[in-house]
């Protein structure tokens, strides 16, 4: 018999916990690319197919909590943010640990080694791509004091703060990544093309890294706006 | 009336019976929308839940009841139509209790959102024109009350959308927002005080053999506010403040502040559902006592017996004592989303709503005012994630409860007036 009524039927459950969690998954999944690239630079094989591993399993353990999330958002549901919103952001997030998880996979796929002359450029782009990844998850922990002051106030002039940090390091990224590129331009004649292109792929893609971290920005600043 | 003179003791007792059961249902079971908002917002424990439930419910049932009660005794039915037969009028209100009590087990078993005031009122219309004849419901009366029902959840909602929007305003924005709360937070206790207490006085209490003028009751009130603002800013200095807490919610020990000001909004709450709702038990038990006490005749003037209000109250605390416990742990278990500092300003607009009501001889739903109130704090972006659906639901229940009652009311007055004969 279900006792008391209704009063509790109004509250649904909230999206921000479930929201948060995912995007720490997500992060915790991109910052092993930093292992994973120095293990590549040592050729230390054993410690890049762990690595792989390791992201391959917090990528699948993020899709469960993606899943779970968007089953508990039916339409019914009346948010202070938009819904539309709110899925666009657990997107990008999704596509974050997807990458990372393509990343290594090429890599591991194709033992992939990385040119000297890129070795430091390499580690400080990751390690800056990763860092918008971690600002943008220090954006979304944001959500709960979001909600509590009704999107308004002191509250969004930090998180703006926030985001404007973030696409700095974007910014950022995008300059070592041309940087990266324009080294490889230089010696790529003397290299196996399909290497080069796998190459340039990943290079890419680490940088989608970044780009996507920047999108759950974007859609938070919308969040903000409305 | 033979009738009437010859079985007023069981008539009596029956009355007492169905009125105490229909108040420990209510105690059993309606408090708890009540009284879970507190509970889930962790302002309250059950056991100080428990506590405050039957002080203020009780409270409210004896000292401000008396309005709702007259009308839900004599404010429906038409007494002059009615007068030839004060028979049928007993027996409709034994049948009234009956079925409003038993559609609400009914539905309590199901789940559904019904409401307490509807199944009464609706009882009373059913026995009234199918047992008495169309012309003995009071159509305007109904009218306004069902309006009512429609306007005391808008009105809840508008009063908690702006509630919020001030605590937004003058708290939550700020750059200090734990220095803001403790300084208007008191501010807020006044509010919540002096509006109850004010509403209560100026209705009077003259059942209780208070009689205070419009002036008096301004003061009185404004004196309770103030004793309740003291009270609060003494608990609010006294709270820990535990910098680490606010590492991972920000906003931690802001609600802590706005936990005090809940155990008044909660008091407050309870206080309006026990004016408002004991009505639904002991209006229909008023109205077999007056038949009684005026030897068979439908007086169209009599004095409400305080030992009916009484046994209103005693009945839902003691439905709180037997059952209340187990339904408010579990309906607050479920309401954790709401923070203090939201739950205060529903609550606060809910209560005063119900008590504006209650004084002014209104029954309406204090469930459906609070859901009201939710959703105008929803409507401020203040509630992560509100079930629309729920709305839904409660419109479908207003349709089916109001026939439910009456046809049951309808059956059981027959099989009444069948069993005494009339």
């Amino acid at each position: 018999m279900p006792l008391g009524g209704y009063m509790s039927g109004i509250f649904g459950r909230s999206p921000v916990d479930p929201m948060q969690e995912h995007m720490a998954k997500v992060y915790a999944c991109a910052s092993e690319l930093v292992p994973l690239f120095n293990a590549v630079i040592n050729e230390d094989w054993d410690t890049v197919e762990q690595t792989q591993q390791k992201v391959s399993s917090l990528e699948e353990e993020a899709d469960v909590l993606k899943k779970t999330l968007r089953l508990n958002l039916p339409k019914s549901l009346f948010m202070p943010m938009s819904r539309q919103d709110l899925l666009e952001v657990l997107l990008s997030q999704d596509k974050i640990a997807n990458t990372a998880k393509d990343i290594a996979g090429i890599i591991v796929g194709r033992r992939m080694t990385l040119p000297e002359v890129i070795h430091i450029d390499y580690i400080r782009f990751v390690q800056r791509c990763v860092d918008a990844c971690k600002q943008a998850k220090k954006a979304i922990n944001e959500l709960d004091e979001l909600v509590e002051t009704g999107f308004s106030g002191q509250e969004v002039k930090i998180v703006s703060a926030m985001l404007a940090k973030l696409d700095e390091i974007e910014s950022d990224t995008d300059h070592l990544q041309s940087g990266i590129r324009r080294k490889i331009f230089a010696i790529e004649k003397d290299m196996s093309p399909i290497d080069v292109m796998f190459l340039y792929k990943i290079i890419e893609e680490t940088g989608d890294i970044a780009d996507c971290s920047q999108r759950v920005g974007s859609r938070l600043q919308l969040m903000l706006a409305r | 009336m033979e009738v009437i003179i010859e079985h007023s003791t069981t008539f009596l007792i029956l009355a007492a019976v169905f009125g105490l059961f229909m108040a420990w249902g209510i105690g059993a079971n309606d408090v708890a929308n009540a009284m879970a908002t507190s509970v889930g917002s962790k302002a309250l424990t059950i056991k100080q839940a428990i506590l405050v439930a039957a002080v203020f419910e009780f409270a409210g049932a004896v000292l401000a009841g008396g309005q709702v009660t007259k009308t839900i005794r004599k404010g429906i039915v038409d007494a002059e139509i009615i007068s030839g037969s004060p028979d049928l009028l007993l027996y409709g209100m034994l049948a009234s209790l009956l079925a409003a009590g038993l559609w609400l087990l009914i539905a309590s078993r199901n789940g559904w959102p019904v409401s307490t005031t509807h199944s009464i009122v609706g009882a009373i219309v059913g026995f009234a024109m199918v047992g008495i004849g169309m012309d003995a419901v009071k159509w305007d009366k109904i009218g306004f009350i069902v309006a009512s029902w429609v306007i005391s959840p808008l009105l809840a909602g508008i009063m908690s959308y702006m509630i919020f929007r001030s605590v937004q305003t003058l708290i939550l924005n700020r750059e200090n927002p734990l220095m803001y709360a403790k300084r208007y937070v008191p501010g807020y206790i006044f509010l919540a005080g002096f509006m109850i207490a004010l509403v209560t006085l100026l209705k009077g209490l003259a059942h209780v053999g208070l009689e205070i003028t419009a002036l008096q009751s301004y003061g009185y009130a404004a004196i309770i506010g103030l004793i309740l603002m003291a009270g609060g800013h003494f608990f609010i200095q006294r709270i820990k403040i535990d910098p680490a807490a606010d590492k991972y919610f920000h906003y931690a020990n802001v609600e802590k502040v706005f936990g005090v000001l809940m155990i008044v909004t909660a008091c407050g709450m309870a206080f309006a559902h026990g004016s408002n709702d004991v009505a639904n038990a002991i209006g229909p038990v008023a109205a077999v006592v007056g038949i009684i006490n005026n030897g068979g005749v439908v007086a169209a003037k009599s004095i409400l017996p305080l030992w009916v209000l009484l046994l209103g109250g005693v009945g839902i605390v003691l439905g709180l004592a037997m059952y209340g416990r187990k339904v408010i742990a579990t309906v607050g278990k479920q309401i954790t989303e709401l923070t203090p500092s939201r739950g205060f300003a529903a609550e606060l607009a809910a209560a005063t709503t119900v008590v504006l009501a209650s004084g002014t001889g209104i029954p309406v739903s204090t469930t459906h005012t609070l859901v009201g109130a939710v959703l105008g704090v929803g409507l401020a972006r203040g509630v992560a994630a509100l079930n629309l659906n729920v709305i839904r639901n409660i419109f479908m229940s207003w349709i089916i409860t109001l026939p439910a009652g009456a046809i049951l009311s309808v059956i059981f007055f027959f099989m009444l007036k069948g069993m005494f004969g009339g």
